[in-house]
């Protein structure tokens, strides 16, 4: 196998504030008064309920059955009573509200029965439903379902395992390593066998020797297939793409995925919970969370999914000029619009920030082109130009630039000397233009349906004239059989009258659709509402025309 | 809100430009203890002509002062331009240039980050245009007391057409006017030393180290120092090795004129030069050659400013046809 690691460009090294809580063995958290446990787990999907307000449930009882491809089920973190459904705020920093299911416990934590799930007598599609069915998500932050990532099983040559963890203040994924490196690497073997990887490449920054030899003696018992390789400290190695080009020498573009290039690559707490979920049918109900910064006892707690930041922080015991809290890292984390919201799959760490440790930036100054943010960025763009296109609110060129390459990792606002707050202009930028495509898709949309309604209309009334036409030339082929003479009534005249008013309607339209009208060359949004307007009124034409015999 | 990043090096455009003065003080030291004292006055006749200029323009904007001023830009951009003009050029001279500097090319563009051409090289070019008389009056090192200097530069004492000299630029340039004359017989008389004009001659080496202390400091890049000195030692060597009587070697051009000054401190100008990498050498290596061609056929003794002002006109169509690949699209065309 070969050891050579590769390096990716830019990168920053901030201050890694780690001893702080890394120290401090994985502690069980107590069980909160009141768990809220948001239905929406994976990525781009919300579960639908299962259980009702006042029904008693198990810990690892199912309560949110995934929807979509991308959906997970959602469990009970403990065992209690559901006391209310309703839409609670997430960690985000939009502060959207999502349904969850608040479950008061009882206290006795008491598990449903779960077996283990023996690998070998059982399907790939059976194992990875099995994880599905077990809540199994990303740890990393992003929660995309690992059942997804697992994809097809094939073609893949590494699976790299991130234990990276680049993040300044962040240890959870340190002490996991080195408290359940046995665990973690159980996992990843499983994982390895439902990708169908040749090798496992293990990475961790030299930052953390303690997890590095813990994870070593772990894999000495594996065989060569697992590597466990120190990587240099470099924010944000921990980056899912800078990570597998550090340890594979594969770049990602944009928009793909790793399986496209014969790897994958998975968070070491992702690991361990399929370990978990796979060797004792349990399914995921709490993670391992860092509490620090500004407070009096940082650790790292084993916190029950749903268990509310503010009833956490008691445990660290935030100082007194503590001003607001960071989920996740200094780097890439939100600040926290609310401490009532619950820890999901994705939550690492809770910062708690005080003026001191975290000071307001400077006033902004002119950008000067001095190219320190481009020598900073991994993904190895141009920042200042996508600042200047942001700004200017030329998109198209800020795509061309490759805007979309932007990772947000934070480095080239850390390293910026006139502090411009850099990734606040690229999230500007790449919200307009996802708002402009929807309301394209949107007015496209519109429009489809509008022409799609004339020219369904148009037939109908054809089909209904070629009806008529046919009923009258039955009827007249009839009489003259019977040997009746036809009556001298207008019913003969009808489908000519038909036919003449069709052809009088039609010439109307082509008329219409030469002489040009003011509808014409309007912007999208124009043309979409006008066709809004259009398709209101044709229908109460329509009603009126229904109403009128 | 703030949103991430939540910290951030201690890094400021202050400290940027606190950078560049400070590189700048080696060959301040040699300039006033080698050839004239004098420049200290002037530098710190430019520096006061460059704030108020700005602060100034500021109030005129409604901008607000103190972050502006306390930038350092105005500064830079006068100290290299006190740096470039004759050292007893009169005080007035002085202000008008770093007035044009100022006002004119930067704050008429928009202020800081704003000018796409070099302050500094406009307001040289201006005066050179508009003063040629004045801009061409260089002591040899040493000639003048400081009291004298001092008279010069304040309009105190009288001009002394005697006892000014040329630069070894502009020694050469007249001197191979003569028939029968060459480099090497110029430069056996008047005031050189071992490779170019005497005393003047250690600003080079001086200038080379304040710069490489911006390397140091990951302040500069490499492309545009090792581009422009690579491509001007290049093709100096080229015409020497063809006709060294005519020609002056590649080093008395490397340690002539605004060559070092302009390699570390001018063409590495981050607001209006090129910013890609490729793109930097492209800029760099240009001016070099542009510099050259002017020193050795053009009507002027020295061509860097000229140089970097038609490549500042270059810069986005360099910038938008060297724009460096981007992670995971190594396999692109390039645009």
């Amino acid at each position: 196998m070969i050891n050579r690691l590769f390096g990716f460009k830019g990168g920053v090294k901030p201050e890694s504030h780690k001893d702080e809580s890394s120290g401090a063995p994985i502690q069980k958290a107590p069980l909160p008064k009141r768990l809220v446990i948001p239905l929406r787990q994976s990525i781009r999907s919300t579960a639908r309920c299962l259980v009702e307000p006042g029904q008693k449930v198990l810990k690892g009882e199912h309560i949110g059955e995934g929807e979509g491809g991308l959906g997970t089920s959602v469990h009970a973190s403990t065992s209690g009573t559901v006391v209310e459904i309703a839409p609670y705020p997430m960690a985000h920093a939009s502060g959207l509200e999502t349904l969850s299911v608040v479950i008061e416990p009882d206290g006795e934590d008491r598990w449903i029965d779960h077996t283990p799930l023996d690998l070998r007598t059982v399907s790939r599609e059976e194992a990875l439903a099995w994880l599905r069915g077990c809540g199994i998500v990303g740890m990393g932050g992003a929660g995309f379902p690992t059942h997804v990532k697992l994809g097809g099983g094939r073609g893949i040559d590494t699976l790299v395992i991130n234990g990276a963890e680049c993040e300044p203040w962040i240890t959870c994924d340190d002490r996991l390593m080195r408290e359940r490196a046995p665990e973690v690497l159980s996992g990843a073997m499983i994982l390895r066998e439902l990708i169908g990887a040749k090798q496992v490449r293990v990475g961790i920054e030299d930052n953390k020797p303690e997890a590095i030899a813990a994870m070593q003696a772990a894999a000495s018992g594996l065989g060569d297939a697992v590597a466990v390789v120190p990587v240099p400290t470099l924010y944000p190695a921990g980056g899912e793409k800078q990570l597998i080009r550090v340890l594979t020498g594969v770049e990602i573009p944009q928009g793909k995925l790793g399986t496209d290039f014969g790897v994958q690559c998975f968070n070491v707490g992702t690991a361990h919970a399929v370990h978990r979920a796979i060797r004792f049918g349990e399914p995921l109900v709490s993670r391992v969370v860092t509490l620090t910064g500004n407070v009096a006892r940082p650790g790292n707690y084993e916190v029950l999914l749903g268990t509310q930041v503010a009833e956490l922080l008691q445990l660290a015991g935030p100082k007194a000029d503590t001003d607001r809290y960071l989920m996740g890292g200094p780097m890439m984390g939100t600040e926290l619009q609310s401490l009532s919201v619950p820890v999901t799959k994705g939550t690492n760490c809770i910062i708690s920030a005080s003026p001191a440790l975290f000071p307001p930036p400077p006033p902004e100054l002119p950008c000067i082109r001095c190219g320190a943010c481009a020598r900073a960025c991994p993904a190895e763009l141009q920042p200042f130009e996508l600042y200047w296109f942001s700004r200017a609110k030329n998109f198209g060129k800020a795509q061309e630039y490759h805007l979309f390459d932007c990772i947000e990792c934070g480095c080239c606002a850390f390293v910026c000397p006139s502090r411009i707050p850099l990734v606040d202009y690229y999230r500007f930028a790449k919200g307009e233009i996802w708002a402009r495509e929807r309301e394209r898709q949107a007015s496209d949309l519109a429009r489809e349906r509008f022409e799609f309604r004339n020219f369904r209309q148009e037939r109908e009334k054809e089909e209904k004239a070629a009806k008529l036409a046919a009923k009258a030339a039955e009827t007249r082929a009839k009489l003259t059989e019977s040997g009746e003479t036809p009556a001298p009534s207008a019913e003969p005249e009808d489908p000519k009258k038909a036919l003449v008013a069709a052809a009088l309607a039609r010439a109307k339209q082509q008329q219409a659709a030469v002489t040009p009208r003011n509808t014409d060359g309007l912007n999208a949004d124009v043309q979409a509402e006008i066709a809004d307007i259009d398709a209101r009124r044709e229908k109460l034409n329509q009603q009126d025309a229904d109403k009128a015999p | 809100m703030i949103n991430s990043p939540y910290i951030r090096k201690p890094a400021s455009v202050q400290g940027v430009m606190l950078a560049v003065l400070t590189a700048l003080i080696p060959a301040i030291v040699v300039y006033a203890w080698q050839i004239a004292a004098v420049v200290l006055v002037n530098l710190a006749i430019a520096t006061i002509a460059a704030l108020a200029g700005e602060a100034l323009v500021l109030k005129l904007r409604g901008r607000p002062l103190a972050p502006a001023l306390s930038d350092l830009s105005a500064v830079v951009t006068a100290w290299l331009l006190a740096l470039c003009f004759p050292p007893i050029l009169p005080w007035w001279a002085t202000v008008l240039g770093v007035l044009i500097a100022i006002v004119a090319v930067k704050h008429l563009y928009g202020g800081l980050g704003q000018n796409p051409f070099n302050p500094a090289m406009v307001a040289y070019c201006a005066m050179i245009v508009a003063f040629p008389a004045l801009m061409s009056k260089w002591p040899a090192a040493g000639q003048l007391d400081f009291t004298t200097q001092l008279g010069l530069v304040l309009g105190s004492a009288r001009e002394l057409d005697a006892i000014t000299s040329a630069t070894a630029l502009d020694t050469i340039k007249t001197g191979l006017r003569t028939a029968g004359a060459t480099v090497q017989s110029i430069m056996s008389q008047g005031n050189f030393g071992l490779v170019s004009g005497r005393g003047w001659e250690w600003l080079a080496p001086a200038y080379a180290l304040g710069g490489l202390y911006l390397l140091a400091r990951g302040i500069i890049t490499w492309h545009m120092p090792a581009a422009f000195l690579g491509a001007l030692a290049a093709i100096s060597a080229a015409f020497w090795a063809a006709d060294p009587a005519h020609y002056a070697s590649p080093l008395f051009h490397l340690a002539s004129g605004g060559a070092m000054l302009g390699a570390f401190f001018i063409v590495t100008d981050p607001v209006s030069g090129a910013t890609t990498p490729r793109g930097k050498l492209i800029f760099a290596a240009s001016i070099a050659l542009l510099a050259y061609v002017i020193r050795a056929f053009g009507s002027f003794p020295e061509g860097v400013a000229f140089a970097v002002l038609l490549l500042n006109i270059c810069v986005p169509l360099i910038d938008m046809n060297t724009q460096p690949r981007v992670f995971g699209h190594r396999g692109d065309k390039a645009r």
